[in-house]
């Protein structure tokens, strides 16, 4: 079955991120396809690969980086809700004259057009937010 | 349909307003803080086993053992782990999140 997932809460907030990340690797174990992960409001947050979580904590950020590498997960956050936080990639930071640029690795930034078309083609959508 | 709650009955009234308004025959599956809406000797302990009479409830194994309340969970409501989750998913064709 093909399983769209959208995150709209930031990391280390309540457990939007953590919920949603055992999700889609459960949905993974059980053959399912995730087409798309869509990160929106302060979940784009769970974009930055800036965070240094202290040792013994997970690592939220690259935990999804790492499961997109795995299995060629599509994780996408909204530019508009990214452009308020200050999360960009290199293209993006260079067009708006910024010294930086903290997309992680497995993201991409795009509209929400794409959240729509999870929406379309997907079985199913599951929330997971505040 | 399959009705998603995630914050404690304590916090907010999305446990209520779900089960006021989720048809007969659905399902009801409580997550993160909403597990607690699936433990004996609460407040809403008599509205989750009254509604339990025309819906199922779900409780997420992980977050009841997260909060330690896994052995206080209401007789008739099913726990399920996240491979759980995914077939409730898999299982109804319209899924509600009660943010």
């Amino acid at each position: 079955m093909k399983i769209g997932v959208l995150v709209s809460e930031g990391p280390y907030t309540h457990q939007a991120s953590d919920s949603a990340y055992n999700f889609v690797k459960a949905a993974i174990e059980k053959g399912h396809e995730i087409y798309r992960v869509f990160f929106y409001h302060d979940g784009v947050n769970n974009a930055t690969r800036l965070t240094e979580p202290p040792r013994d904590d997970r690592n939220i950020v690259n935990r999804w980086s790492e499961l997109s590498k795995q299995h060629n997960l599509d994780l996408v956050v909204c530019i508009a809700a990214a452009q308020r936080r200050g999360i960009m990639d290199a293209n993006e930071a260079k067009r708006q004259g910024k010294d930086a640029d903290n997309l992680a690795e497995g993201f991409r930034i795009s509209g929400l057009g794409q959240l729509v078309e999870a929406g379309i083609q997907c079985d199913r959508l599951v929330t997971f937010g505040d | 349909m399959l009705h998603i709650v995630n914050k404690s009955p304590f916090d907010r009234n999305s446990l209520e307003s779900c089960l006021r308004l989720a048809k007969k025959g659905s399902a009801v599956l409580l997550i993160e803080d909403g597990v607690y809406g699936a433990t004996k000797g609460s407040s809403v302990e008599v509205k989750v086993q009254g509604a339990m009479a025309n819906l199922k409830v779900y409780a997420l194994g992980a977050d009841l053992q997260a909060r330690g309340v896994a052995d206080r969970v209401l007789d008739g409501v099913t726990v399920v782990d996240y491979g759980g989750f995914v077939d409730l998913v898999a299982d109804h064709s319209n899924l509600q999140s009660w943010l």
